[in-house]
């Protein structure tokens, strides 16, 4: 605990990252405990701190006595993913219906302090894109581009499976307020997140409006050996198929040296 | 302990990976096969993705064909004519694998297909094997002697034009046919991760009288050949062969293969066929009943680009 304190004094010393929303009455300062997470071969995942203060801006005549709410949505780099159906079609299940989701986040987190939906009402939820539901993830069905409603069968298949990769949450307790201004936000990094730049966009609540927003951004970089072999696979196939048959046939020589029978 | 697999993106238990590794070395020891056809649906049952097991088996079949195939090459017991003329086909038959297979992955319908194929050859091979198997027992109770199958008579196979003269072998055959097997073993075992040797062995017998002499070593040479191909094409048109899980299942295999030559050279020769047939029967099971149970869930994601 003092540890952490004395991290937060030194964050709060420094300032960074401080962003400033003219019209309203609180700003919000933040900074990420890393901002460059490294992914090496024994990564099980790690847990990065997001710390913060909330900020009266000068010059604001009015000043807001009630508790604070806080969401903080952190979005992977994108890919372009396919859900499938398996159907059973003459005895057999096979994969029979599928739905592309077009650039959509690979990482997604909802992090907020309660329930999102106690925070704000549920057209603000949506116009702001807070929350798994809520999060525009655009499919392609057929020629044509549309997000579709919460319920719909694929959508609900793809966040449940990503959720089950831990990739996609949304959780009502990762933000604590340790005091009525400051905070801190717990960022779950699964071990399989994918390299890239990660956004993280921090929105503030006051009696169900939004009264300040501030962005930050987080790089995790993948290193160590098996980040290597992955590499290579994906940019010098060739070399790659090469190198690994040349380990194959040099496995199988030394075996046929050292159990030699005749 | 746990390791990380580049490719298939899933943590395995490495002593897991070593012990299939073993295990099926062991039994590729103990059969005289290569393997392919138990390890690649036992990865598969394991819950690595379809796709990324048959890349991945190959330049482990290959490991395991080419300690057998440095055997041979010594005893000389190789007809590379015979061998030469496979290998057109069976390169063939792996460019063609390979991109039937990048086709039905792009159409998510690779999956089935493996599982449907594993249904056929090992139902149809399993039964085969366990008739002949029982039938061979059955002979020995009853004190009669093994039926030697004599390669002698012609067949329309011997009528086709483009004969050549296979001097190792003592055939005079047409190499059409030569190139028609060599294909179909190539197509298979770039779709399947399969080096393919229990198919190509009793068709090189019985279809091209291939004496026995030379048949396993001049199989070899082609299976070899098709599995390097099969790796190479699949790393380049793919990106789906995992090295690191190849290397753990090349280790165990290789150490298993010794003991089971030992235990296997112990067996009587019919029980260890009827057990075999046994066994492809039971994989061939497995697999029939993931396709007709209702799966435990009906969605899958797979990721189509990276942005």
């Amino acid at each position: 605990m003092t540890r952490r304190l004395a991290l937060l004094a030194t964050l709060l010393l420094a300032l960074p990252a401080a962003t400033v929303q003219p019209a309203a009455a609180e700003r919000l300062v933040v900074s990420l405990s890393n901002h460059r997470v490294e992914i090496t071969s024994n990564f099980t995942g790690a847990d990065l701190v997001l710390f913060g203060t909330i900020e009266p801006n000068k010059g604001a005549t009015t000043t807001y006595r009630g508790n604070y709410d806080l969401v903080v949505t952190v979005t992977g780099p994108q890919q372009t993913y396919r859900t499938r159906r398996k159907e059973r079609v003459a005895g057999i299940f096979v994969n029979a219906d599928s739905r592309e989701f077009v650039k959509v986040p690979s990482y997604l987190a909802v992090l907020s302090n309660r329930p999102v939906k106690d925070i704000t009402a549920p057209e603000t939820l949506r116009r702001l894109q807070i929350g798994l539901d809520n999060y525009i993830l655009t499919q392609r069905i057929g020629p044509d581009f549309a997000d579709t409603v919460p319920d719909d069968p694929f959508r609900v298949a793809f966040v449940r499976l990503k959720k089950d990769q831990k990739l996609y949450t949304q959780s009502p307790t990762a933000v604590t307020f340790l005091t009525r201004t400051v905070y801190r936000a717990e960022i779950p990094l699964p071990a399989d997140a994918r390299t890239g730049t990660y956004n993280v966009d921090v929105k503030l609540f006051a009696d169900g409006a939004m009264v300040a927003q501030t962005q930050t951004a987080l790089e995790v970089i993948k290193t160590g050996f098996e980040q290597y072999v992955a590499e290579g696979a994906a940019d010098y196939g060739f070399l790659y198929g090469l190198a690994t048959i040349l380990m194959a046939l040099a496995i199988g020589w030394i075996a046929s040296v050292m159990f030699r029978k005749d | 302990m746990q390791i990380y697999l580049p490719i298939a993106d899933l943590p395995v238990n490495i002593f897991l990976i070593l012990g299939l590794g073993l295990a099926v070395g062991f039994l590729s020891g103990m059969f005289g096969i290569g393997g392919g056809f138990l390890m690649t649906p036992l990865l598969i049952f394991i819950g690595i993705s379809p796709a990324v097991v048959v890349a991945s088996v190959s330049p482990q079949i290959a490991a395991s064909l080419f300690t057998g195939f440095l055997a041979h090459l010594r005893r000389g017991t190789i007809d590379f004519m015979l061998g030469g003329m496979l290998l057109i086909g069976g390169v063939a038959g792996t460019l063609g694998g390979v991109w039937i297979f990048t086709l039905l992955r792009s159409v998510d319908q690779l999956d089935l297909l493996i599982a449907l194929s594993y249904v056929t050859l090992l139902g149809v091979v399993g039964v085969l094997m366990v008739t002949e198997g029982l039938r061979a027992i059955s002979r020995a109770r009853h004190g009669g002697r093994a039926d030697l199958r004599r390669p002698g008579s012609h067949t329309w196979i011997h009528g086709l034009p483009l004969k050549m003269r296979f001097k190792r072998s003592r055939i005079y055959i047409s190499v059409i046919p030569v190139w028609v097997i060599g294909l179909i073993i190539g197509l298979l075992g770039s779709i399947l991760g399969i080096g393919g040797g229990f198919l190509l062995v009793p068709m090189l017998i019985y279809l091209l009288r291939v004496p026995t002499m030379t048949v396993i070593g001049t199989g070899m040479m082609l299976t070899l050949t098709t599995m390097v191909a099969a790796t190479v094409l699949h790393a380049v048109a793919n990106h789906l062969v995992d090295a690191v899980l190849a290397l753990v299942l090349m280790v165990g295999g290789v150490i298993g293969a010794q003991f089971g030559v030992r235990i296997g050279q112990n067996m009587r020769g019919e029980w260890l066929r009827l057990l075999l047939g046994v066994l492809v029967l039971l994989v061939g099971l497995r697999f029939a009943v993931s396709l007709v149970l209702t799966p435990a869930d009906p969605y899958s994601v797979r990721v189509v680009r990276t942005q």
